[in-house]
């Protein structure tokens, strides 16, 4: 096929002009993007991750979507997660976005360099996107292609800070002048169950130094750890300076419980969550009650400001975990009245 | 080697103490430097700093050294690079998510701070590497910087430069 940037006929840029003519907002660098009036607004956010597909039909993307329709208000777009190839986070934010949906468009470090992300971050902007979440990125050994060149030319916390410099000193990283910044909100990943406890929030600080407004953690099955770290969050004052979204997600089956526990570094399942996982006649719905009711237990804790909501293989069951749990209803009553 | 990086580690506010000294005594042949040129001795200079931080830390040649703020633990030996502490798989047991035979190099930097003069350093941002330094002696560049900070000083003109950090 031939793909020569010049062709007009070519389908890609074809595809581009229409994400812009339907961009609510074409022209960047005004307003504020909805998930960051949502957060502001007092209002909790719920946030879903959506797994982009192994297909270059944009109808797969718009399918992935359409189970979150009204049900959350932002979608992050992996950027090649758990080091494997899917359709990149540019593109499949850039279709959402063009549905009016809210993507949160993810960049790991691990793929390109500084020129490479620069660039992306000022295309991403330009097609409408607003919010960027930086992450370091998993290693190339547990994906698809291990004999990949691992890049990591940048770390999450420069990349804040990069694209901060972008946005608030209209620069590039090399102090080269930009005409119109982009207008981004920024977040970055955290993990409250890592160890050693010594790192967890001083490595949130630094983030939120770097430039981080809002925060997605690493999933939480365990609530009594979350409470002690936002108590640690809250006392340095870091919840007034960054919107924390809480990860969670549906458990599979007890299997999978522990699996997560042993395998997954960074993840720590409580005991008496493997029990009932364990006990459940019907494991996979009692892997979604208990979803329901952590983020009913979260909702409560001082600091969180939502969910992120993490369910692999499980998407079409967001909605109703959402509408189980209540925090929307009720934030919709609140957001009335 | 992994065994001498550990010890390196344990032994960090020894090491720190040693470099300070070393690092004078550099600053004090400066005018010799001069005269035989900074360039002219890049290279030999670098081939001896690769093998002793080699031999000692697993030194990469970032050219960029930051060991007197991670506690002597380089972050070069992280798989992923991580400049600024350690990233969210870091194993319960301190161990790292890619190399599970590894040490996270940022736990390690961890135990190393709290032996050294700043032990707060370990907190401060680190900018992105610059590529193009990669293999240049870290030695020579801090001595060079720190002449030229106190020769400013001399002239009173204090903030110009920032010391820079390195072993």
């Amino acid at each position: 096929m031939n793909v020569h940037p010049a062709a007009s006929s070519d389908p890609g840029l074809a595809l581009d002009r229409t994400a812009v003519q339907n961009t609510e907002r074409p022209v960047p660098n005004t307003g504020m993007g909805r998930l960051e009036s949502v957060l502001k607004s007092g209002r909790f956010a719920v946030t879903a991750e959506l797994a982009p597909p192994d297909s270059a039909d944009p109808q797969d993307v718009f399918d992935r979507a359409a189970v979150f329709e009204g049900c959350v208000d932002a979608i992050n777009a992996t950027d090649g997660s758990g080091a494997n190839v899917h359709m990149s986070s540019v593109a499949v934010s850039a279709l959402l976005k063009a549905r009016g949906q809210t993507p949160v468009m993810q960049i790991s470090c691990r793929d390109r360099n500084r020129i490479a992300i620069q660039g992306d971050a000022l295309g991403a902007a330009a097609l409408g996107i607003e919010n960027i979440l930086c992450i370091s990125g998993d290693g190339v050994q547990v994906g698809d292609h291990p004999g990949a060149k691992p890049v990591f030319d940048l770390g999450s916390i420069s990349l804040l800070e990069t694209l901060r410099k972008m946005r608030d000193e209209k620069q590039f990283l090399s102090g080269r002048p930009l005409t119109t910044p982009p207008r981004l909100f920024l977040g970055a990943a955290a993990n409250p169950f890592m160890t050693p406890r010594d790192f967890r929030v001083r490595r949130l600080k630094l983030k939120v130094d770097a430039g981080a407004q809002f925060i997605q953690t690493q999933y939480c099955f365990d609530v009594d750890i979350l409470r002690s770290f936002m108590a640690d969050v809250c006392s340095q004052r870091l919840d007034e300076r960054a919107y924390i979204l809480v990860g969670i997600g549906p458990l599979a089956s007890a299997k999978s419980a522990r699996w997560i526990r042993s395998h997954v570094p960074g993840v720590h399942v409580s005991e008496e969550i493997v029990n009932r996982m364990e006990r459940a006649e019907k494991p996979a719905e009692e892997g979604r009650r208990i979803c329901v009711e952590l983020i009913q237990q979260i909702r409560e804790i001082p600091g969180v400001a939502g969910v992120h909501i993490m369910a692999a293989r499980q998407e079409r069951h967001v909605a109703d975990i959402v509408r189980k749990s209540g925090v929307r209803v009720d934030s919709r009553a609140q957001s009335e009245t | 080697m992994y065994v001498l990086r550990n010890w390196s580690v344990r032994n960090a506010g020894t090491l720190e103490w040693f470099y300070s000294g070393f690092s004078r005594t550099l600053v004090f042949a400066d005018p010799l430097f001069r005269l035989i040129g900074y360039e002219r001795l890049e290279r030999p200079v670098a081939a001896i700093e690769a093998s002793v931080k080699g031999l000692l830390f697993d030194c990469r040649m970032c050219g960029q050294c930051i060991l007197s703020k991670t506690g002597m633990s380089c972050s070069m030996n992280c798989p992923k690079s991580l400049r600024n502490g350690p990233c969210g798989g870091v194993r319960p047991n301190g161990m790292c998510e890619v190399k599970p035979e590894m040490r996270c190099v940022w736990v390690a930097a961890l135990d190393g701070a709290v032996q050294m003069s700043n032990p707060n350093a370990i907190n401060s941002i680190n900018p992105p590497l610059d590529r193009s330094m990669e293999g240049r002696s870290s030695w020579l560049r801090e001595t060079r910087e720190t002449v030229e900070v106190e020769t400013l000083h001399c002239l009173g003109d204090v903030n110009h430069s920032e010391k820079g950090e390195t072993v």
